[in-house]
């Protein structure tokens, strides 16, 4: 959804991976944007990168006007991630204004006003040449200053003095409650043609970080909360925009085969490359072994297997049971295998932490076993977006991934998460326990193949010590035995 | 002896900025005549400097020598609360030999 569009405000590219898209292009140019939120919700950081991304995308220098912390301070936490601000200040792309409080409080001895103030962000704004400016945060000198006339009359000027000097600004305001009035003070006052909203909310005893933009008048933007994740490394803050990603689908006709002839043929030679394929069923039926066998699908491709449920040792003796060469394909560097428990850290953590193991290793197939671990650590609502945003992630990467997740009730039905799961992926194996002849018998159906012909009988499976072997149709109509929905 | 280097920054010449002047150009003239140094710095001509001293209220004026560097804002007019918040009794106290005569 978006409002309408007038001419005449245009948008300038944060470079904030996924902001342009909710703010549909960037914040209006040559204008303040209101950067509100609650104490630790990323404001600095984000107002930071808002700066970096300008230096080191366009060559665009910037300005950070600091009443809270002193520039060493900044300094010191940004070269942590990397960011080597020492280094554009000396190089003129990047500057200061200090207005951190100072140790001793002045004496006061008569009149005065905050006369320096305008001077001093002019003159920096100047002496780079700078496109963008971070105001960082505008209530502070309340605090500071007990004559509140004096403070809203510099505010005043100082948001003009930002209009005058055509540069773009982020311009931070505190907030006490995540869903209350927008700043302290009434600040927004002075900045009201754009307000975006940074929230952190706790699920139990996660913390879930969302965005918002409130309204930017005169041009139109996304609405509703999005979730975002700020790493500790170099890429910073990154916004995961959730509606974009349905768009892109794989537009590959290359297959990645499973290595099973049996399980290939009934998906037209194998999944399609850059797809994502869920493989859902109840405890024991062989999700895992379909995973392993992948995994293994390709000895020429890099493979990495990444494990929520049991540890790297426990999955190589399960390949060793089935007679997949795990072990030989490490040996090789051609696969890897990722174990991490879940509960040891928030779902926005395990996707930076994804991200940035795949990028490392670059491998065209990834196995994730299994979701049905992730979803008990995060609120639905959280684990939907982790999956979107992993999901997104691996799609643009071009990578083939198989996922699989646990259906608790044996003779199927749906659970949240496959539910959730379906609308994200293109291809879905179901696996289901089945009675034949008074005997239980594992069946599986190929379901909702996008861009191909498949298979959609339900056939038997049998698990062997070289693995899964696929066998023909169940005869009859099982279908509602199965508990299986006919895609 | 030691004089005082002190820095009064001033933003243009508003009344304000030249009250400020006045005021402590009296002040040093009738207690410290002979043992100052003053330069005024107007912020509009010379950013960078009160940028490099962190000056945002003016008039602010700033004890550099001797140290600790010492501040007063506001345009001067309280005598009392500039000699206090310069330190600058406590010197004039020692070279009269004396605390109770004032």
């Amino acid at each position: 959804m978006t409002e309408g569009a007038p001419p005449g405000v245009g948008k300038l590219a944060t470079g904030i991976p996924g902001f342009e898209y909710i703010a549909d292009g960037g914040l209006p140019a040559g204008r303040a944007t209101l950067l509100a939120g609650s104490s630790g919700s990323g404001k600095s950081i984000f107002g930071a990168q808002f700066l970096v991304e300008g230096i080191r995308q366009w060559q665009q220098p910037g300005v950070f006007v600091t009443f809270e912390e002193p520039p060493g301070a900044i300094r010191d936490n940004f070269a942590a991630l990397g960011w080597p601000i020492a280094e554009w200040e000396a190089q003129g792309q990047w500057a200061f204004v200090d207005l951190s409080p100072d140790e001793e409080q002045p004496e006061i001895a008569g009149e005065f006003d905050l006369g320096a103030l305008l001077p001093r962000i002019e003159h920096a704004v100047q002496r780079v040449g700078a496109g963008r400016l971070v105001i960082d945060s505008l209530g502070t000198l309340y605090s500071q200053y007990s004559d509140r006339h004096m403070v809203r009359r510099a505010l005043g000027q100082l948001m003009a003095a930002v209009r005058r000097l055509g540069v773009t600004a982020l311009v931070t305001a505190e907030r006490l409650e995540e869903y209350g009035p927008v700043a302290r003070f009434d600040v927004e006052e002075f900045v009201a043609d754009a307000v975006v909203i940074l929230r952190q909310v706790l699920n139990g005893d996660k913390r879930r970080r969302t965005v918002e933009i409130l309204k930017m008048r005169g041009t139109s933007h996304q609405k509703g909360e999005y979730p975002f994740t700020v790493s500790t490394d170099a890429e910073g803050v990154s916004i995961i925009p959730l509606s974009a990603i349905e768009l892109n689908q794989p537009a590959s006709s290359e297959r990645a085969p499973f290595g099973v002839a049996e399980l290939d043929a009934l998906c037209a030679g194998g999944l399609l490359r850059g797809s994502v394929t869920l493989v859902a069923g109840p405890t024991g039926t062989g999700k895992s072994l379909i995973g392993a066998h992948f995994a293994t699908g390709d000895p020429g491709e890099r493979s990495m297997v990444i494990a929520f449920e049991e540890g790297a040792d426990q999955l190589r003796r399960n390949a060793a049971g089935w007679n997949l060469p795990f072990e030989g394909m490490e040996a090789d560097g051609t696969l890897q295998i990722h174990a991490a428990y879940p509960e040891t850290a928030a779902l926005e953590d395990h996707l930076v932490r994804l991200k940035k193991a795949i990028e490392a290793f670059r491998p065209g197939r990834v196995t994730i076993d299994s979701l049905s671990a992730l979803e008990r650590i995060g609120s639905d609502r959280g684990f939907r977006e982790f999956l979107i945003a992993l999901v997104a992630y691996l799609r643009e990467s071009g990578i083939t991934t198989v996922m699989t997740t646990n259906t608790s009730n044996l003779q199927g039905g749906g659970i949240a998460s496959e539910a959730q799961v379906s609308s994200m992926t293109d291809t879905i194996i179901l696996l289901r326990y089945t009675e034949q002849q008074a005997r239980i018998k594992r069946g599986l159906v190929v379901l909702k193949m996008r861009g191909s012909d498949q298979d959609k009988a339900v056939r038997e499976f049998t698990v062997t010590d070289r693995g899964i072997r696929v066998g023909e149709p169940f005869a009859g109509d099982s279908g509602s035995l199965l508990g299986f929905v006919r895609g | 002896m030691e004089k005082y280097r002190l820095k009064l920054y001033v933003t243009g010449r508003t009344p304000r900025s030249q009250q400020a002047i006045d005021n402590l150009r009296r002040l040093l003239e009738e207690e410290f005549a002979e043992r100052y140094e003053l330069e005024i710095v107007d912020v509009l001509e010379d950013p960078q400097q009160a940028e490099a001293h962190k000056v945002l209220a003016t008039p602010t004026l700033v004890r550099d020598l001797p140290p600790p560097v010492r501040r007063v804002i506001g345009d001067l007019s309280d005598r009392h609360q500039v000699l206090l918040g310069l330190d600058l009794q406590a010197l004039g106290e020692g070279d009269h030999g004396g605390t109770d005569h004032d």
